[in-house]
């Protein structure tokens, strides 16, 4: 479904992405993990059209997506929840929605989506006229994840879900990831926790200073030696 | 006759103006951090065209037995030229720049102020372009004070403006986004909103409000030239960064308070002074409250 060669991308002269290559399949979790400062996030934002592609190329559903904006690209099919969440904090919880559901064309396409994503998270419902900002990190989280679904994506990119949120609310998180996947949806999963992410994905790359040095089925990965020192917290 | 009304309804009358202005400058830099210094200049086009309009329709003989109709025709001419002056100049100074330093743009804004000055002096010519008609003057008595037709006018069509404005802002699919690309631009383009289109409709939408106030500007004083968008724009400026720049009803009230103070200066401190006020006022909001009275966001130095 989506499949990257050999990316490249950089801030003015730090090259953040030295040749990614990857590739995730309709219908998988595919989980990327990797210290801070690795490229996990860079490699999301130019999925999206929103860091620039030097060289190499992405493609998502047969197509080269390389050099489309933005919006482009949500229209294509490619949502995403990034790093921190990034809530309009001055919208409201509905505006918020809204604006996740620019693209929609009719107004009561628009209208059904919200439904929708107020059934799914019924805390946002309650809370829809208040502004962004004053959300807990939790529903915030589920405002970031609702507002990336009104755009109707075939496959969503979610950075560090769980970052800032308390154990409770982490494995909340992971439950809505676990049901959005089953009930179709292609995700691509950034995440610190390593071993969560492992167990909910099916199939894994390791990313080190821009390059992927690690690939493999998640489960394999849990038990590899490199991989339990470095991100699992596990002595030899 | 009671000069303190009067000097009030003058003043806001002004700052009406003002107002209108200074959202130009407040939207914009609420989009893309950008002080467009080439804001006064689209004003003092839609002066131009307002003026050029009312001339041809005099020499037709349409106005001034259709006055009404004249006017409005003036002002839909000003607010389509400049809406495209607007979206041009976004697109040709300030697009190539996205990315570029801050200063550029900055440049970019000064040099387009002085490019649109000159092109104006040099087809239009640097004498003072007059209104080719005479326009009522009987005014309502207010309590002592006069409001003459054209200050009803201003101060109607600009509550109507600004308030359809809030309107748009508030409730609009477009206007929505808007607010979104001006909090986050790269959230609002994850989202799937084309940034680039609503930032030119940022700049299209505050055209069309200079427009309006040239114009009106054009008919409240009846003479105009190639240089009155350098004063009106500072004025303007100073009203947007004394509501805090990027905040809409701060644009309304700074624009409003100024238009006051001008006013009450000019009648009890000094006439000399008048436009001494408006510099005063900026150079100590940069110095004590940058933010203004609204707003939250400190503005960059320039
Ligand atoms: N806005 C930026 N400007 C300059 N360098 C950046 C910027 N964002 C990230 N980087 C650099 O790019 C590299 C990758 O960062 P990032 O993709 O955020 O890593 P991760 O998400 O894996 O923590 C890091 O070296 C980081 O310092
Ligand atoms: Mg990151």
């Amino acid at each position: 479904m989506l499949e990257l060669r050999d990316l490249v991308s950089a801030y003015g002269p730090i090259q953040a992405l030295k040749g990614i290559s990857l590739r995730v399949e309709e219908g998988e979790i595919v989980a990327l993990i990797g210290a801070n400062g690795a490229g996990k996030s860079t490699t999301l934002m130019t999925i999206s059209g929103a860091r620039p592609v030097l060289r190499g190329t992405i493609r998502f559903a047969g197509e080269a997506i390389a050099g489309d904006p933005p919006h482009v690209i949500v229209a294509r099919g490619i949502a995403q929840v990034p790093e921190g969440r990034r809530i309009f904090s001055r919208l409201t919880v509905r505006e918020n929605l809204e604006m996740g559901g620019f693209l929609q064309r009719t107004r009561s396409a628009l209208e059904e989506d919200l439904k929708r994503v107020f059934s799914a998270f019924p805390v946002l419902r309650e809370r829809q006229v208040q502004l962004g900002g004053t959300l807990s990190g939790g529903e915030q989280q589920m405002l970031a994840i609702g507002r990336a679904l009104m755009a109707r994506p075939r496959l969503l990119l979610l950075d560090e879900p769980s970052l800032g949120l308390a154990p409770i609310l982490v494995q909340h998180i992971f439950r809505i990831i676990r049901d959005l996947n089953r009930q179709g949806l292609t995700i691509l999963l950034v995440e610190q926790n390593a071993r969560a992410a492992l167990q909910l994905a099916r199939r894994a790359y390791v990313l080190e200073t821009g390059r992927v040095t690690l690939e493999g089925e998640a489960a394999a990965l849990l038990q590899d030696s490199r991989v339990r020192r470095a991100y699992l917290g596990e002595g030899e | 006759m009671d000069i303190l009304l009067q000097q009030l309804i003058n003043g806001l009358t002004l700052g009406a103006v003002y107002a209108l202005i200074a959202l130009g400058y407040t939207m914009v830099y609420g989009i893309i951090e950008l002080i467009n210094f080439a804001h006064g200049e689209i004003y003092m086009i839609g002066a131009y065209v307002g003026i050029i309009v009312l001339t041809l329709l005099t020499v037709i003989g349409f106005a001034p037995a259709h006055l009404a109709l004249a006017i409005f025709l003036a002002l839909l001419a000003a607010m389509l030229v400049c809406a495209a002056y607007g979206y041009t100049l976004e697109r040709v100074a300030y697009r190539p720049l996205r990315s570029a330093p801050r200063l550029s743009p900055l440049i970019s804004a000064v040099g387009m102020s002085i490019f649109l000055q000159n092109y104006v002096m040099l087809t239009q010519g640097s004498a003072d372009k007059v209104l080719p008609l005479a326009l009522p003057t009987e005014g309502i008595a207010l309590m002592g004070a006069q409001v003459s037709p054209m200050q009803g006018f201003i101060l109607l069509t600009s509550v109507a403006l600004m308030a359809a404005l809030t309107l748009f802002i508030r409730k609009t699919r477009l206007g929505k986004a808007m607010r979104a690309t001006a909090q986050d631009r790269t959230m609002a383009a994850l989202v799937g909103i084309p940034v680039d289109r609503i930032i030119a409709t940022t700049f299209v939408v505050g055209s069309i409000l200079a427009a309006v106030a040239g114009v009106m500007v054009a008919l409240y004083y009846g003479s105009i030239n190639f240089f009155i968008g350098y004063s009106a724009g500072l004025k303007a400026f100073t009203a947007a960064v004394l509501g805090g720049i990027g905040n809409i009803p701060g644009a309304m009230v700074g624009g409003v308070l100024l238009g006051l103070l001008e006013s009450l200066g000019a009648s009890y401190v000094s006439s000399e002074y008048k436009d001494a006020f408006a510099f005063g006022i900026l150079i100590l909001l940069l110095i004590f409250r940058p933010q203004g009275l609204l707003g939250e966001r400190v503005p960059e130095k320039v």
